[in-house]
């Protein structure tokens, strides 16, 4: 019994590092329809850079400032890149997201290493008890944070003016456009706030499992199936599906295997992808015929 | 008429070029380079046939190319079946299992497609990790010789002879696949898949088909490489691969036969020639991909198309 709330906890932990990249690739995808292959590469980003930042002898907070700033950077560079491609057609764009994470992955090699990185707990490494299982505070701020980037994204999306832009732009381009809604700003815009949540992931997810310049593959991947689970597009199906693959995962490694822990995600898709393609929360807009 | 003799003589060009380019080579690397260049040029004439043809994004072929080897390997290596028996049982294993698979995966579009082909690339990958007594795990194994009655494939050359063959021969059976009434049919899937319907074509049969030839071009392939360079690791099936190989077929131009053949050519010399850059091979690579999908969308052969209608203007003039 404290095994499996032991278990529970972890899963939840890192499901939050799950949602936030599922929300990233949501945001992206609700704007302009892009499977944003480098949204993990974007989470490295966010990691690695407040790791040398910290190695450069800045204080923790500037750091952070500075990463997530970066992170945008990168994610509007790829905005740009993805307006001056002379095609549009779904796997060009999947190539060219692909091409720039091979890229991302590159120039981490070059600026930073290829070692891996740690950084020590923001909040210090106290835990609490919690029925005999030891929660840190790291762990806690991590799904303090997440949940928090939850409820903005949902109040800057529902109450600002920019936030309905965005929405009306993805629901309409024509109509957004005939409303005076600057749609490139939009779109530009989304892809920053996409980095910013990515990046945010990352650096929240370094001092417990460390980073380098390879780690944004697997937490892209998962981070899309996360996405998926809930039902792509869907927000909240991001958070949900975030938590079940966390939790599954963290299941599966303590009482199955953990050498299979990575397959959990992929499984978890596949039959998702068969059964109910429009997600657990049965968007049914779903691309099967 | 003009037409077939034309596709004609790209083939007997190709053939021409492939005679002609090893007494350029130096030594053994410059075949072993070569021959992984063709064995990665009939992997991409396979997805090609499912990418460009019949419209369906697969990510996971590097997955089933390494599986296909896998399964041809152990069965020579552990159980002591010939090289070529094994090739044979890994291609039935493969092609029923692209079959199987099929069915679910080519009733969803697009992302969904792509994902689910990922999902299964990636899930073989793990489980050729992990099953280490079978497959030697993330360190690999050896392979042994590649024997076929009595001969021993040992030499570079008789290597590059045997692939060299096998790509004009499924350029040759492609091309005509293409202009056949099922080419026509593959078209008319990719162009639309409801007036294929309406017209009574069982579309799903058909592009379980073509998923199913691709996967056993790929088994082929990955079993020859394996044999070839004498090992095997689950590198082979992995995700990095498959993008490799989906990037050959887009750089050199999507639904065009030797689009295929140059993109796998460019990828595989590239890193090679990038190694000297050492630290900065991944981010040029990556440069490389981004560049050319932004300027280059149809892919590196659509230059050809330029300077041949440039020319055919000139001889009409």
């Amino acid at each position: 019994m404290i095994e499996l709330f032991a278990y529970l906890l972890s899963g939840v932990t890192v499901g939050f590092i799950y949602t936030l990249v599922g929300l990233g690739f949501t945001v992206i995808y609700n704007s302009s329809g892009i499977i944003n292959f480098s949204q993990g590469e974007f989470v490295m980003a966010g990691g690695m850079s407040t790791v040398f930042l910290l190695y450069a002898g800045l204080p923790l907070g500037v750091a952070f400032v500075l990463a997530i700033l970066i992170t945008s950077m990168i994610g509007i560079v790829l905005y740009k890149l993805i307006s001056l491609s002379r095609d549009s057609s779904p796997i060009s764009l999947i190539i060219l997201t692909l091409g720039f994470a091979i890229f991302l992955r590159g120039l981490a090699q070059v600026i930073f290493d290829k070692q891996l990185h740690t950084m020590p707990s923001f909040v210090g490494d106290g835990a609490f008890e919690i029925f005999d299982t030891t929660l840190t505070y790291q762990a806690l701020l991590i799904m303090v944070v997440a949940s928090a980037i939850v409820v903005l994204l949902y109040l800057f999306f529902k109450k600002t003016k920019t936030g309905q832009a965005m929405v009306a732009a993805s629901n309409n381009v024509d109509a957004a456009k005939l409303m005076g809604i600057n749609i490139k700003k939009i779109l530009m815009l989304n892809f920053a706030i996409s980095a910013v949540i990515a990046s945010i992931g990352g650096i929240l997810l370094t001092p417990i499992t460390s980073t380098n310049y390879e780690v944004g593959i697997m937490l892209g991947l998962k981070g899309f199936c996360a996405a998926i689970i809930g039902g792509l597009g869907n927000p909240f199906g991001a958070v949900a599906g975030g938590l079940i693959l966390g939790v599954l995962e963290s299941l599966v490694a303590g009482y199955v295997s953990s050498e299979y822990k990575d397959a959990v995600a992929f499984v978890v898709l596949l039959a998702i992808l068969f059964f109910m393609p429009g997600g657990i929360f049965g968007n049914l807009k779903s691309q099967r015929v | 008429m003009l037409k077939k003799y034309n596709i004609n003589n790209q083939i007997i060009l190709l053939t021409g070029i492939l005679i002609i380019i090893p007494f350029f080579f130096q030594n053994d690397f410059y075949f072993e380079i070569a021959i992984l260049s063709i064995l990665n040029a009939l992997i991409c004439i396979g997805l090609n046939l499912l990418m460009g043809y019949a419209g369906q994004v697969s990510l996971g072929h590097g997955a089933f190319a390494g599986l296909g080897a896998y399964i041809a390997v152990v069965l020579s290596s552990n159980y002591g079946l010939t090289p070529l028996l094994s090739i044979f049982i890994a291609v039935v294993i493969m092609g029923i299992f692209a079959f199987i698979v099929s069915k679910p995966i080519l009733k969803l579009k697009g992302h969904y497609l792509a994902m689910a082909t990922l999902g299964i690339g990636i899930i073989i990958n793990i489980v050729l990790e992990v099953e280490d007594e079978f497959t030697g795990g993330v360190d690999g194994m050896s392979v042994d010789s590649f024997v076929v009655f009595g001969y021993e494939f040992s030499e570079s050359i008789s290597w590059y002879i045997l692939c060299a063959s096998l790509l004009v021969f499924t350029i040759w059976a492609f091309d005509n696949l293409i202009k056949s009434p099922f080419g026509r049919l593959l078209r008319s899937i990719h162009d639309s898949e409801k007036a294929a319907k309406s017209v009574g074509i069982d579309v799903s049969y058909f592009k379980s088909i073509v998923f199913v030839i691709s996967v056993v071009i790929a088994t082929v392939a990955g079993s020859l490489y394996a044999f070839f360079s004498g090992f095997i690791s689950p590198q082979e099936a992995s995700f990095t691969h498959s993008i490799e190989l989906v990037v050959m077929v887009v750089l050199g131009g999507l639904g065009r036969v030797y689009g295929a053949v140059f993109g796998a050519v460019i990828l595989t010399v590239l890193p090679q020639l990038l190694n000297s850059f050492e630290d900065y091979e991944t981010l040029i690579f990556g440069s490389i991909i981004i560049l050319v999908m932004i300027f280059m969308p149809k892919g590196i052969v659509s230059l050809f198309d330029k300077v041949v209608k440039k020319e055919s203007n000139h001889a009409s003039n």
